[in-house]
């Protein structure tokens, strides 16, 4: 009996291979075969408390998972660290993952494990809050607008001489991020670093994996629902993380959110959703479908201009979910960001699950966080650009994505043009210029963008 | 005017007073027995509602009474909303197995768990069966070898400082060691229990078997004199000597170290939920606080009242089986 089961999966799994690699051959060919019923039926993914976990909440909710014959369990997970190891050791199926998770975990910064993505599940979505205190500090550095109030965005510049007083009275100055691989960490120091604040390098080769060699700002991990309270302490000034914890902030009164992610980088991926290599082996019509229904998800978020906002709102807010309160939770999620108390602004793209091809797995934003490792010693050593091609093609996968959504668009579910033109498409956007320095991102020549920062390793610079 | 007096006679009867008391006295002791527990409740809630209101914190107001009550019954509505939802969801699964199955008939359809979440009940129905699952072990392995350390001399004094060394250890000590090890013993495909239940479950049985141990040793090693004396001239044997002489001697003792026990167990049981984020009335807890919503504070005020209530009632029953067990029926158990 066992031995015919393995044959047959084995066979399954064979036929599947060449599908996927003709696939990716000839793109082009014809309506695809249909896509097997689901390897393994019940299913449980992680998330943690954050408003961009909405896919996986309305592909539950709207039964989406369960019309591709997935009856999945959402559970909330205490940190980014559990989340990823009970996906590493199958206690997950899968998970909302930060973008440099997968990375961080294939090229061993951190727990080592082959962790893939074919799926992005938003673009944007976080903010960088400080505390009352040090915002009353920086208020004066800060141009003032005809209208009175803060001209945005605000840049850290205004922030280094707040830096600079605590440096030379011997205080450190504390900030919070989420995960030494989140992106949240990389934005806080592409920001810090743009404004001449140095926020320190990784040295895991010589055993240092706090990230606070040579810094001005000393950067610590702290899980995201319990940042306010941790600022609220007087642990940290300041912290980088996803919604609703700025609003939250701004809500209890106890900080002000100083800029969003989309104004470091504008349309900056953020999550994505994570499977073990090996479970995507060994189910890989289960890992299509799970795709398939969360595609459908993130289309539900952004149809007809965020009209469907207020209900994903609703069902974010309940306890089983983020659990905040719905209106704080609304304050990002229908389109504004609340800065100081009452300085409500039009932030129209702050949370972007569908739109600009947001759920496909681009390389060059694998190679962005890439380079980002590099910048920050989390990578000790130079690597030529072909190793980032390599690393990102292992972990992002557009073929599992692009299976997918053919079949959407065979299902009659959606259109062509919701997708990229997958004959055309290679996976690297064009070179981005929209950072807060200016500076171009071309993710074909990783080492190239490198040599265009003051701050951070480059070439064959070590600690 | 004679019925009457017959009824409160009867009353007074079920009340446990004696015929001859006079009413005044009756309605002194009946003050007494409900009064001034209900006094002292009401002024706890006035005290609570006041001082509640002084009490600002970053999401809001601290829950009074009002509170408290608005946020059980708000529980109780999403709990029958959950309910309504599972029967939906076995609905929709049945249709779409009979889909499947006309499509592919060799399928063989299976219905599968609701997978919604667990509400504050379901919740506190799986932290009443770790509890006493955890309990029931505990007093597996402390009764027996209580007995055999209280007959035994060397054998306390041999294991003594063990019992010393590990009876003041928090459950959160522990906590780390059992979830690792349970990981790494427990693997099996198809598992009876969920991994979370048995850490707690192990956390729970290793910080509550002490009191019992311990109490079980001191109540054996008391057995009177006279008593043992008697087993030595009826020549009863070692079995029959701990069923006849040593157990029913020692009961209240034993109740008394199972009483404390199942409380350490209750409380440590919660922690344990907390740190461990495995599901029961801790979880409910930690989840309502990294909410944060304006509800949550109500909403773990809730929580900490059943808690206590839970505490409460737990040991209550304690107390009856201890008297039930008990041969000397008199003696003062409060």
């Amino acid at each position: 009996m066992k031995t015919t089961l393995n044959r047959r999966s084995l066979c399954k799994k064979v036929v599947l291979a060449t599908a996927v690699g003709l696939a990716t051959l000839s793109a082009s060919t014809a309506a695809l075969a249909e896509i097997g019923y689901p390897e393994k039926e019940e299913l449980k993914f992680g998330f943690i408390k954050l408003t961009d976990m909405a896919p996986l909440a309305i592909a539950y909710e709207k039964h989406y998972f369960e019309d591709e014959g997935l009856y999945v369990t959402l559970e909330a997970q205490a940190n980014w660290k559990v989340l990823l190891d009970r996906v590493i050791d199958g206690q997950l199926d899968g998970a909302h993952m930060l973008a440099g998770q997968p990375l961080g975990a294939t090229i061993g910064f951190g727990t080592k494990a082959d962790i893939i993505t074919a799926f992005s599940m938003d673009l944007n979505g976080n903010g960088i809050t400080v505390s009352n205190d040090i915002w009353e500090q920086m208020k004066p550095n800060i141009p003032v607008g005809a209208d009175g109030k803060p001209v945005h965005p605000i840049k850290a510049d205004a922030l280094k001489p707040v830096v600079d007083k605590y440096k030379a009275e011997g205080k450190p100055f504390n900030m919070g991020m989420v995960f030494p691989v989140s992106t949240h960490n990389y934005e806080l120091r592409y920001w810090l670093a743009a404004g001449g604040i140095h926020p320190g390098y990784y040295a895991p080769e010589k055993g240092d994996i706090s990230g606070q060699l040579q810094a001005d700002a000393l950067l610590s991990v702290t899980p995201p629902p319990q940042m306010p309270a941790t600022m609220e302490a007087g642990t940290i000034y300041g912290y980088c993380v996803g919604e609703p914890w700025n609003q939250q902030a701004v809500f209890k009164g106890i900080g002000v959110p100083v800029i969003t992610d989309y104004e470091i980088w504008k349309d900056n991926p953020e999550k994505v959703f994570g499977v073990s290599k090996e479970w995507a082996d060994k189910y890989p019509n289960t890992h299509i479908r799970v795709v398939k229904a969360m595609i459908r998800a993130a289309k539900w978020l952004d149809e007809n201009n965020n009209a469907n906002r207020p209900e994903a709102v609703e069902i974010l807010s309940r306890p089983t979910y983020v659990g905040a309160d719905a209106e704080v939770i609304a304050n990002s999620m229908t389109g504004t960001f609340e800065y100081e108390k009452g300085d409500k602004r039009e932030v129209p793209d702050f949370n972007v699950f569908f739109r600009y091809n947001a759920t496909y797995p681009y390389y060059s934003d694998a190679i962005w966080y890439l380079t980002q490792m590099r910048r920050w010693g989390q990578i000790a050593e130079q690597k030529p650009d072909s190793w980032y091609m390599d690393i990102a093609k292992k972990v992002y996968r557009p073929d599992i994505y692009a299976l997918a959504a053919k079949e959407l668009i065979a299902d009659g579910v959606m259109d062509a043009a919701d997708f990229p033109d997958f004959d055309s498409e290679d996976g690297f956007k064009a070179p981005q210029t929209q950072f807060i320095d200016g500076i171009t991102y071309d993710g074909k020549k990783p080492n190239e963008y490198l040599e265009k920062f003051n701050i951070g390793l480059k070439g064959a610079d070590k600690i | 005017m004679s019925s009457i007096r017959m009824t409160l006679a009867g009353v007074s009867s079920i009340a446990g007073v004696k015929s001859n008391d006079t009413m005044s006295s009756w309605l002194k002791r009946s003050a007494r027995a409900l009064g001034l527990p209900l006094l002292g409740l009401l002024v706890f809630l006035l005290i609570w509602q006041a001082g509640a209101k002084q009490i600002h914190t970053s999401l809001g107001e601290f829950p009074g009474p009002s509170q408290v009550y608005q946020q059980t019954l708000s529980l109780i509505a999403d709990h029958n909303a959950e309910r309504a939802r599972e029967t939906d969801f076995y609905e929709r699964q049945e249709q779409r197995n009979a889909e499947r199955i006309a499509k592919d008939p060799s399928y063989e359809p299976k219905i599968r768990e609701y997978t919604g979440k667990p509400t504050f009940f379901d919740q506190i129905g799986t932290s009443l069966v770790t509890v006493l699952a955890g309990f029931f072990i505990a007093g597996l392995i402390a009764i027996p070898l209580g007995i055999c350390i209280g007959l035994n001399g060397a054998l306390y004094s041999a294991l003594n400082p063990i019992i010393q060394l590990f009876k003041p250890v928090s459950p959160l000590a522990w906590l780390p060691l059992v979830t690792m090890v349970v990981s790494a013993v427990y693997v099996t495909p198809d598992p009876l229990f969920a991994k979370s239940f048995l850490t707690s479950l192990f956390t729970v049985s290793l910080c509550c078997l002490w009191p019992t141990l311990i109490n079980t040793a001191v109540g054996v090693s008391a057995v009177s004199p006279d008593l043992q004396n008697v087993s030595k001239v009826l020549r009863l044997s070692w079995g029959t000597h701990v069923v006849k002489i040593v157990l029913p001697s020692s009961v209240p003792m034993i109740f008394t170290g199972l009483r404390l026990s199942l409380g350490i167990a209750w409380m440590v049981l919660i922690a344990a939920e907390m740190l461990a984020q495995n599901p029961g009335l801790g979880k409910f807890v930690w989840d309502e606080f990294q909410n944060g919503s304006s509800d949550s504070l109500g909403r773990i005020m809730v929580a900490v009242l059943v808690i206590g209530l839970i505490g409460f009632l737990l040991d209550r029953i304690m107390l009856l089986l201890q008297r039930a067990f008990s041969w000397d029926k008199n003696a003062i158990t409060r």
